[in-house]
């Protein structure tokens, strides 16, 4: 445990050692604003509550938190640090696990500093708290699942827009899992029960609930363990390829 | 002590390293020598636990690297090729993380930093992000980290690369005075430094232990070991001395340079020709600027045996 803390220390402090992570929350307090007042019309529906904003998280993480988790194993294997950190008395799993949480406690920090609008819906209206507080969760836990997808593409590839546009594609297909676009791929050859079991993995149909603050177990276990599987997946890609 | 048992590590068609097996105890300071791309760095990583070998074994302390791999690691310092480290962290930070990594903690882990960064040279970096470092520097943070938590096993993967004459000799001194009480394993392509640093040395060569010996031992079995070199004071005098060293009974072969007007006369194998040699000038009187008895050439030896 305490391998993992000072592993999730030091990547936080990566991430402010340079002008990227001001860079990058800016830009997503900037677009979170955008998409919830011109796209959401978060005055016009005249409502006191933040669906408009939480509706476009999926889409705001879409490209964004691909933009976090590029670096996460990709800049080890370039530079090589990689071979010193699991040289060191750490296990494989610690070192996925430090480095997950701290992408994932960067974009909790993102996240939270989106309250300015918490607190104008507030003073707007009389919101009800408590499914703030659950979508906020929601929210969270669906980032997770992105950042573990970009994990595991991350430790694919030693270039980092390698692993940039290959977790915006996988987020995107587990985005739109549900939907023809996707569906259709695999329509024409598997069976009914692969094309539901597909349609089921959609970010868009589990987060759907928890952004209206119903925080149903199995959307909660469906980002969990979609979490789970991509940083085993981690692992296991980094096990194979580290040293190439 | 680090011990390795047939370790082999293929790649598709590849052996890069073949049954690679030996011993080191402490108070040894192994070279391991061989040309770019002859399975130095691969059996180093495989001893050091990242990578995992094909077949065969490596052990730390008696851990193996595979079976027990955090109490082998911990036994370990390890400078990886190349000295990777974190660019965007202070020389202070990243030595700190470190030894947080290594559970160094109060009295010690103060007293652990104070002492590589003074043993290394790294007072006045210490706050400068090691991107913003010259190779030099990197390289002896690299060390730094390595040495922290004061390892009974070393394995430095060519410490001295890109470090000036001065630094090689200051690291050269650091290896040396660990030496007594660590096992130290240090790869390298500067034939000097076997020399300078090991009290044994292993030549690789495709992936293969093709010598095992002391830097003394090897040397002498160049062709030049015992051989002696001349160097005559102008062409006649050189002319004379070929023709003559030539008609001693032990000597195999002469060697010329004509520009340097150098000859080199090498001995029938066993042989001793220091005194033939000198007696021979003296009964002649020749015209020497120079005489040298030769030990044995370090690059002659590489060369014949890793070609």
């Amino acid at each position: 445990m305490g391998q993992i803390v000072t592993i999730t220390k030091r990547e936080l402090a990566g991430y402010f050692a340079t002008p990227v992570a001001y860079v990058f929350i800016l830009i997503f307090l900037l677009l979170a604003a955008a998409f919830t007042f011109y796209l959401g019309g978060f005055y016009e529906r005249g409502q006191a509550d933040l669906l408009p904003f939480f509706n476009f998280h999926p889409w705001l993480y879409l490209f964004l938190i691909p933009a976090i988790s590029m670096r996460l194993w990709a800049e080890e294997r370039k530079s090589g640090s990689i071979e010193l950190l699991l040289t060191l008395p750490v296990t494989l799993w610690q070192a996925v696990l430090g480095k997950f949480f701290a992408a994932w406690a960067f974009t909790a920090l993102a996240l939270a500093l989106t309250c300015p609008i918490w607190v104008t819906v507030n003073y707007l209206g009389a919101p009800d708290n408590g499914v703030i507080v659950a979508s906020y969760l929601g929210s969270l836990l669906m980032a997770g699942a992105f950042l573990a997808i970009g994990s595991c593409m991350s430790a694919l590839t030693r270039n980092q827009v390698v692993a940039f546009i290959l977790a915006v594609v996988v987020c995107f297909a587990f985005l739109l899992a549900g939907f023809p676009l996707v569906l259709d791929a695999f329509r024409g050859w598997a069976p009914q029960a692969i094309v539901d079991a597909v349609a089921s993995l959609s970010f868009l149909t589990h987060f759907e609930a928890l952004s209206k603050g119903v925080l149903d177990l199995r959307d909660v276990l469906y980002f969990a363990l979609t979490m789970g599987f991509f940083l085993v997946a981690t692992a296991f890609v980094l096990d194979v390829r580290k040293s190439e | 002590m680090i011990r390795t048992e047939r370790l082999t590590r293929r790649y598709d068609t590849l052996t890069a390293v073949d049954e690679v097996s030996f011993e080191a105890q402490p108070g040894e300071v192994l070279g391991f020598l061989g040309p770019n791309g002859a399975g130095k760095t691969t059996t180093m990583r495989m001893i050091a636990g990242f990578i995992a070998p094909t077949e065969g074994r490596a052990s730390i302390c008696g851990h193996d690297i595979e079976r027990e791999p955090l109490a082998a690691k911990r036994a370990l310092g390890y400078l990886p090729e190349g000295a990777p480290s974190y660019g965007e962290m202070s020389v202070k930070a990243f030595l700190e993380f470190i030894a947080d990594l290594r559970g160094l903690a109060g009295a010690t882990r103060r007293s652990r930093l104070d002492h590589v960064i003074a043993r290394l040279a790294l007072q006045d970096v210490t706050a400068q992000s090691i991107d913003t470092l010259s190779k030099g520097f990197r390289r002896r943070v690299g060390i730094a980290q390595a040495i922290l938590h004061d390892p009974p096993v070393l394995i430095l993967d060519e410490p001295t690369d890109g470090l000036d004459p001065n630094q090689k000799h200051e690291v050269r001194a650091l290896i040396n005075e660990m030496a007594a009480e660590k096992t130290i394993v240090v790869s390298t392509h500067i034939l000097e430094e076997v020399e300078a640093v090991c009290t044994r040395a292993i030549i690789i060569a495709r992936g293969r232990i093709v010598a095992d010996d002391t830097p003394q031992g090897l040397t002498a079995r160049s062709r030049y070991h015992n051989a002696v070199s001349l160097q005559l004071a102008d062409a006649a005098e050189y002319a004379r001395a070929q023709a003559a060293l030539a008609a001693l009974p032990q000597v195999a072969s002469v060697e010329a340079d004509e520009r340097e007007l150098r000859l080199t006369a090498l001995p029938q194998p066993g042989a001793r020709i220091l005194t033939a040699v000198t007696d021979l000038a003296n009964r002649q009187s020749l015209g020497l600027k120079s005489l040298a008895l030769e030990s044995g050439r370090l690059d002659e030896v590489f060369r014949s045996i890793t070609v």
